[in-house]
């Protein structure tokens, strides 16, 4: 469903401070799986998802999704595959400060003008089904780490996405909180999505809902387990 | 609804709440921008309305004014003079008149006393019109006029900015100090109307009688002769006749006092220049800062917004509403107080120093004259610049990839 070939990823090509986060990775992420990217911290897992996820693009190599070729694709093209097939669970909840829980999770919705009533509806049952529709129209900056990270969740899955992105999603929750998003994987799995995580949480890389484990190290992969 | 305007209320209700969310922020800089604007359109508006209204005003002066000269002074004109200048082909009227200068030590102020040459009964009974200018041509706005009051030897009409330095009015006596050491006390019987103040500020009338006794004048000199030409075609052609059969006086044209109240505004429009471009300069500075760059905040914001699924163009859109509610707010506030400023308050801001002279500030509504040219190269100057100003950081914000635009701020 989704096939790397080849993909390198070079930052600051050409400067004396030129690194190369990804070296000639090739990868297949089947559909409807749990998907783990494990590695150490600048092993180059978050470049490979902001690549997969239609964010950032490879210095060399070709990405397809579901067969297409996206990687030539122009910015707007890429933008709608990413609005349109990729929800996103960052590290940090990244939420906008300053507007209410509900706008936030609305955001991505924006640029499809669906009808206002319509979406709130379904803005409303994302948030009610992760237990925060009480903080609906509270302040991002009144939540607590859970709640944002909820919240942040809710807001990826706005648009029905059928590939779910998360990056390091455990980094800033405590093991119950931890344990409680697993669940919310289990069940994206179960209504037929495509989830991929990176973490180095072992919490995530051994949960049984897991499909595959892929190890990275150095911009490489290093093998699977 | 279409998805495309339901896409674009979107845009701007996100727009609104991002202006509100970054409240002290934009409400600085919309303070900032309002002041900018309003200092640049009280500039124009009040250069632009006093020229006017000067050009107006003046434009009632008479056609010829003849001076006595010796050794290239200006001299008392002696009365005999009058009836050779009558005789002149093509002189419609010959007018004769008597003012000059006072100072007055106790408020250290200069006064200009005039006697009215020629007054016209009305029809209306018991009100009298008092026009200074013996040019009584209907299209053009008297210097002054006044209703109601009766000039008598021992009484004095008084211009407004005079009432107000000394504090005084209608049935008030004011001491002056004659040519001889004497002290004439005359009584007030009015003040000027307010109408045409730019001129009429610091000045007194009084009857002829004690104009000659406060200056001590012989009755047969006078300070000069106004005269009308039949034909304002043959103005220079009179003037030159002057010359030949007055060899010592010194005829000067309408169009040459036009000329000279017209340099004087002009420089005083210099004036204005300067704060303008002062105001211009700040604009600049205020404009290129925005250009420079957006906060890591923004930056962070809209790499969100484009991990989110926003495109460029949206994200573009959204900056473009946001800088031109701000400078649209602030150019019709600006404007609006500008003009309020100007028109309504009589320019507090800059009063003192353009108008008037000595310590006698005329205090007067300028008529509104608005020149649409001047509003649209304010609004080019101003609001074109800020929206382009606000656009060009987001534009190069916005093209790059939002990872990296969030991964260079971070939370």
């Amino acid at each position: 469903m989704i096939e790397l070939v080849n993909v390198r990823k070079v930052f600051n090509a050409g400067n004396p401070s030129e690194f190369s986060a990804l070296n000639s990775v090739n990868l297949n992420i089947a559909q409807n799986k749990v998907t783990v990217l494990k590695g150490p911290s600048g092993s180059g897992k978050t470049t490979l998802l902001s690549i997969v996820g239609c964010m950032s693009r490879p210095s060399a190599g070709r990405v397809k999704l579901n067969g297409r070729e996206i990687t030539s694709l122009p910015e707007r093209f890429l933008t709608d595959i990413r609005r349109k097939t990729f929800g996103f669970i960052f590290q940090q909840p990244n939420l906008i400060k300053g507007i209410s829980v509900l706008e936030n999770v609305m955001l991505p919705a924006y640029p499809l003008g669906e009808k206002r009533s319509s979406l709130k509806v379904k803005a409303m049952q994302g948030l009610a089904e992760l237990n925060i529709a009480s903080k609906a129209a509270s302040k991002v900056e009144w939540l607590s780490g859970g709640e944002a990270q909820r919240a942040s969740i809710v807001r990826a899955l706005i648009n029905n996405p059928s590939i779910i992105i998360a990056d390091e999603p455990t980094a800033h929750l405590d093991t119950k909180l931890s344990y409680r998003f697993m669940e919310i994987i289990e069940k994206f799995k179960s209504e037929g999505k495509t989830v991929i995580i990176t973490s180095h949480d072992p919490l995530v890389y051994d949960a049984a809902i897991v499909d595959r484990v892929v190890n990275f190290r150095d911009g490489q992969i290093e093998g699977e387990s | 609804m279409s998805p495309w305007i339901e896409k674009q209320r979107y845009i701007i209700d996100f727009t609104i709440s991002s202006l509100l969310r970054r409240k002290v922020k934009n409400f600085g800089l919309l303070a900032l921008y309002t002041l900018i604007v309003f200092i640049l359109a009280s500039t124009m508006f009040f250069t632009y309305s006093i020229k006017k209204e000067a050009s107006i005003i003046l434009q009632g002066s008479p056609e010829i004014v003849v001076q006595k000269l010796v050794a290239g002074r200006h001299d008392l004109f002696p009365v005999r003079d009058i009836e050779t200048l009558r005789n002149i082909r093509g002189v419609a009227d010959v007018q004769s008149r008597l003012w000059g200068y006072y100072y007055d030590s106790l408020v250290k102020a200069n006064y200009t006393l005039l006697t009215p040459p020629a007054q016209t009964d009305t029809a209306h009974a018991g009100t009298r019109t008092i026009t200074v200018d013996s040019d009584t041509d209907d299209s053009s706005k008297p210097l002054f006029t006044l209703n109601g009051a009766a000039l008598e030897p021992g009484t004095l009409i008084i211009g407004n900015g005079i009432a107000r330095l000394r504090a005084i009015g209608k049935g008030d006596y004011m001491p002056f100090r004659a040519s001889d050491g004497s002290i004439m006390n005359l009584k007030i019987v009015d003040t000027l109307s307010s109408q045409s103040e730019l001129v009429s500020s610091d000045l007194m009338l009084m009857t002829e009688q004690d104009f000659r006794k406060l200056f001590g004048i012989a009755p047969d000199y006078v300070t000069d002769a106004v005269m009308t030409v039949k034909n304002p075609s043959e103005i220079s052609m009179v003037a030159a006749k002057i010359n030949k059969r007055l060899p010592d006086s010194r005829p000067i044209v309408r169009e040459e006092i036009l000329r000279t109240y017209d340099s004087i505004f002009n420089w005083r429009g210099g004036m204005m220049i300067v704060i303008f471009s002062a105001a211009v300069l700040a604009f600049v500075i205020f404009a290129w800062d925005k250009a420079s760059g957006l906060s890591a905040g923004e930056r962070r914001e809209i790499g969100i917004l484009k991990a989110v699924g926003w495109e460029t163009s949206d994200v573009i859109q959204m900056k473009f509403w946001e800088g031109a509610m701000i400078s649209l707010t602030a150019f019709f506030s600006g404007v609006i107080l500008a003009y309020i400023h100007v028109f309504f308050t009589g320019s507090p801001v800059f009063e003192p120093a353009l108008r008037g002279w000595s310590s006698l500030y005329p205090n007067f509504a300028l008529t509104p004259f608005i020149n649409a040219e001047q509003i649209t190269t304010l609004f080019f100057l101003t609001v074109v610049p800020y929206t382009v100003a606000t656009i060009v950081p987001t534009w190069r914000a916005a093209t790059i990839d939002p990872d990296t635009a969030m991964r260079h701020t971070g939370e």
